[in-house]
């Protein structure tokens, strides 16, 4: 009851306040104990991405934030490559190629590249959807990197779940394959 | 460890020359009010312009983030920097209120001994000769965590309640601190109406075993709770007996001369504090 | 038949450790239960204290492990109850005076010859947490409803889970007009952020205070609330369902929010 009235008048208990900042504390309090559930979370967001453009694992950060009333996940990606009709990049799920592209050397300094359209069954049960944000347009020349960003509103409770990779196999490196011009 | 860089630097108020001064806040017992006072203390100091460094060396139990209020804004704590992998700088959180207040927090997920003490003791060194104040949060206890919040510490302030474990805690205390301190003596959580009554330990009682060089008194105020659930410590508003407790014990500190607040208490059991240390007074 | 082993623990010292665990031991005790009580703060003992029996301390526990005497000879058997015996620490000695397999090897020591046994544990997670932990097999934590000492708790609880240990809460200190007002997270509240099962709910009561002043247990005290609630929670490890005393007294507003409630 008082808590209605204090919202009614704007105002929020100090109590109310107390429950949400604790809230927010233990979960990052949690990831922070749970290294190697974000490590299986990082895997399994950089396979899903790695489904539709090329990544640099090397160079992947994810980490947390805590932004106005949530925890928010920030994960920068860069991106090698990008096929020119948007299909996926080579990747092997449960060992299975779905597709494979062609790397043809050409006059101009980078290397084009041709993906053949693949069937993408996504694997990985990745429990945050990642979007890439709207205005930040992928590079569509193959070869350069560019950086996505996307920040995912980590919803979790207190005590998340272990999450595991439930596809085990990373896709393979994108082959280039010469042929003799 | 990394040096700090000088480059945007700003000088201390006051003299450039002179080395602040680093005070750990201990107790012993836990509960009694360290990282309460250390939070207080810390706010009350800036509102007087000092610039101030808070240190949570609770190191996996941290909580002087949480009762800033700035919990949300700490990205590093003491042993990135310790272990070099953030510059001081980055790790430093400044305070929502006080532009001159500053907080490097504890490590949540690691252990107290982990802590290389002679690196503790350097990382004091340094933010002293940026702060005019250097406040340490030490933990509960007196194990390896009170030791590396005591070795980078020129002077000490204990705070104790009017009860007979914290009493006894502080008692203890006070000898592990050793004769590099001459600890100053917060009496914390004191409820006039019990000592009235005879069921609480009086200032005077305390005092008479701890011996030490009186710096506050405070009452027990509710409001100190409302206050941690809001993430707002009491010295930043006007209208609290707690803040105007610690405004006060910020300006003893600070050397100057303000009387010891008015509190009427009973005379009371002297003769009971003989029991509590075996008959030894 | 072996004998219960508790530690009762919570991360943020001054939470209400040493007296709930001197008191949930002595309401055992007058429940005829044989009950030794154990202060693993070596080097700020306070057990002894709280209890009043600091005058007849003889041997503590840290000569106990170094064979210095018997475990029988350091019990201090508590006269007031049939069989209420408590082991103290030591004043003078370091936490590292002990190891963990020493403290769990007393500690099955005195299960051999008692109902329960209740490991009163030192504030923080450092060598003094693990070696009372090393003892027992379930925890109660006792918080609280202030934001650290939550936090501690859910640090702890962490820790105690690891163990694969099972833990139950106890919510100490709780003012149930703070929590109508909104200015206190309720006991609800503390028990969905941590998500542990409910032991005790005990309010903040001047008379302990006055309690400890005295050494004396509250359950030895007639006719305070307090008392109730001490055996209540005695009831409830010997696995006897007993629900919560209801804090709101008659007509009052308070109702329209729900039931707060003790015990």
């Amino acid at each position: 009851m008082i808590e209605f009235f204090n919202r009614l008048f704007g105002r929020q208990t100090s109590g109310a306040t107390a429950k949400e900042r604790l809230r927010l504390v233990l979960m990052s309090d949690h990831l922070s104990l749970a290294p190697e559930m974000i490590d299986a979370m990082k895997r399994d967001l950089v396979d899903v991405i790695s489904h539709y453009v090329e990544v640099d694992r090397d160079r992947i950060d994810v980490h947390f934030e805590h932004q106005d009333k949530a925890l928010a996940m920030l994960a920068n990606i860069p991106i090698t490559g990008v096929a020119r009709n948007g299909a996926s990049v080579e990747h092997a799920a449960n060992g299975a190629t779905n597709g494979h592209l062609h790397a043809e050397r050409t006059d101009a300094a980078q290397p084009e590249v041709r993906a053949a359209p693949a069937q993408l069954p996504i694997e990985a049960d990745a429990q945050q959807a990642l979007a890439p944000s709207g205005d930040e347009p992928l590079a569509p020349a193959a070869g350069e990197t560019e950086g996505v960003t996307a920040a995912a509103q980590a919803q979790r409770t207190a005590k998340p779940k272990a999450v595991t990779a439930k596809n085990g196999a990373r896709p393979r490196r994108r082959r280039r394959k010469n042929t003799a011009g | 460890m990394q040096v700090l860089q000088t480059q945007d630097e700003q000088p201390l108020s006051g003299s450039s020359a002179a080395l602040g001064r680093a005070i750990v806040i201990t107790s012993g017992k836990g509960g009694v009010g360290k990282t309460t006072t250390t939070a207080n203390l810390g706010t009350a100091l800036a509102r007087r312009g000092a610039r101030v460094a808070l240190i949570d060396a609770d190191v996996g139990l941290r909580n002087l983030d949480i009762v800033l209020g700035l919990e949300s804004r700490v990205k590093h704590h003491v042993l990135d920097v310790l272990e070099d992998r953030v510059p001081l700088d980055e790790a430093l959180v400044r305070d929502k209120n006080s532009s001159t207040l500053y907080l490097l927090a504890a490590a949540q997920t690691r252990e107290k001994d982990e802590v290389d003490t002679d690196k503790m003791i350097a990382l004091v060194q340094t933010l002293r000769e940026r702060f005019d104040y250097v406040l340490i949060d030490c933990p509960a206890g007196i194990e390896r965590g009170f030791k590396n919040a005591v070795a980078g510490a020129h002077e000490a302030i204990v705070v104790c309640t009017p009860e007979v474990s914290a009493v006894r805690d502080v008692d203890r205390v006070i000898g592990l601190l050793g004769n590099r301190f001459e600890p100053k003596l917060v009496i914390n959580r004191v409820r006039p109406h019990l000592v009235r009554k005879g069921k609480m330990l009086s200032v005077q009682d305390v005092n008479a075993i701890l011996r030490l060089s009186l710096l506050g008194v405070i009452a027990d105020e509710p409001e100190v709770i409302v206050s941690t659930n809001k993430g707002e410590p009491l010295a930043l508003r006007n209208d609290s007996p707690t803040a105007s407790a610690y405004h006060a014990i910020a300006a003893r500190l600070a050397g100057e001369d303000v009387p010891a607040p008015m509190v009427e208490y009973k005379e009371s059991f002297m003769e009971r504090l003989g029991s509590f240390f075996g008959g030894r007074r | 038949m072996s004998a219960r082993k508790i530690v009762f623990t919570s991360g943020k010292g001054g939470v209400g450790k040493t007296t709930t665990t001197a008191n949930v031991g002595a309401a055992l005790a007058k429940a005829g239960k044989r009950v030794v009580l154990v202060d693993a703060d070596i080097g700020l003992r306070n057990l002894d204290l709280v209890l009043g029996l600091e005058k007849r301390i003889v041997f503590d526990l840290v000569e106990v492990v170094e064979g210095r005497c018997q475990v029988r000879q350091a019990l201090i058997k508590d006269k007031r109850f049939d069989s209420l015996s408590i082991l103290p620490a030591a004043q003078t000695r370091d936490k590292d005076a002990v190891t963990p397999e020493q403290m769990g090897k007393v500690i099955d020591d005195l299960a051999a010859s008692a109902d329960y046994v209740l490991i009163d544990c030192p504030a923080g997670i450092e060598g003094g947490f693990r070696n009372a932990i090393a003892g027992a097999s379930e925890a109660v934590v006792v918080t609280t409803p202030e934001v650290s000492a939550i936090r501690d708790a859910d640090r702890v609880i962490g820790k105690l889970a690891e163990r694969a240990m099972p833990v139950r809460l106890i919510v100490n200190r709780i003012r149930p007009d703070m929590v109508r007002s909104g200015d206190m997270l309720s006991v609800d509240d503390v028990c969905e952020i941590l998500s542990a099962e409910l032991l005790g709910i005990i309010p903040d009561d001047e008379e302990v205070i006055d309690t400890t002043n005295r050494g004396e247990p509250v359950v030895l005290g007639e006719g305070n609330r307090l008392r109730a609630i001490y055996e209540k929670i005695a009831r409830r490890l010997e696995g006897e369902l007993v629900p919560f005393t209801n804090l709101d007294t008659p007509g009052f507003f308070g109702r329209l929010l729900g039931a707060l409630k003790a015990g």
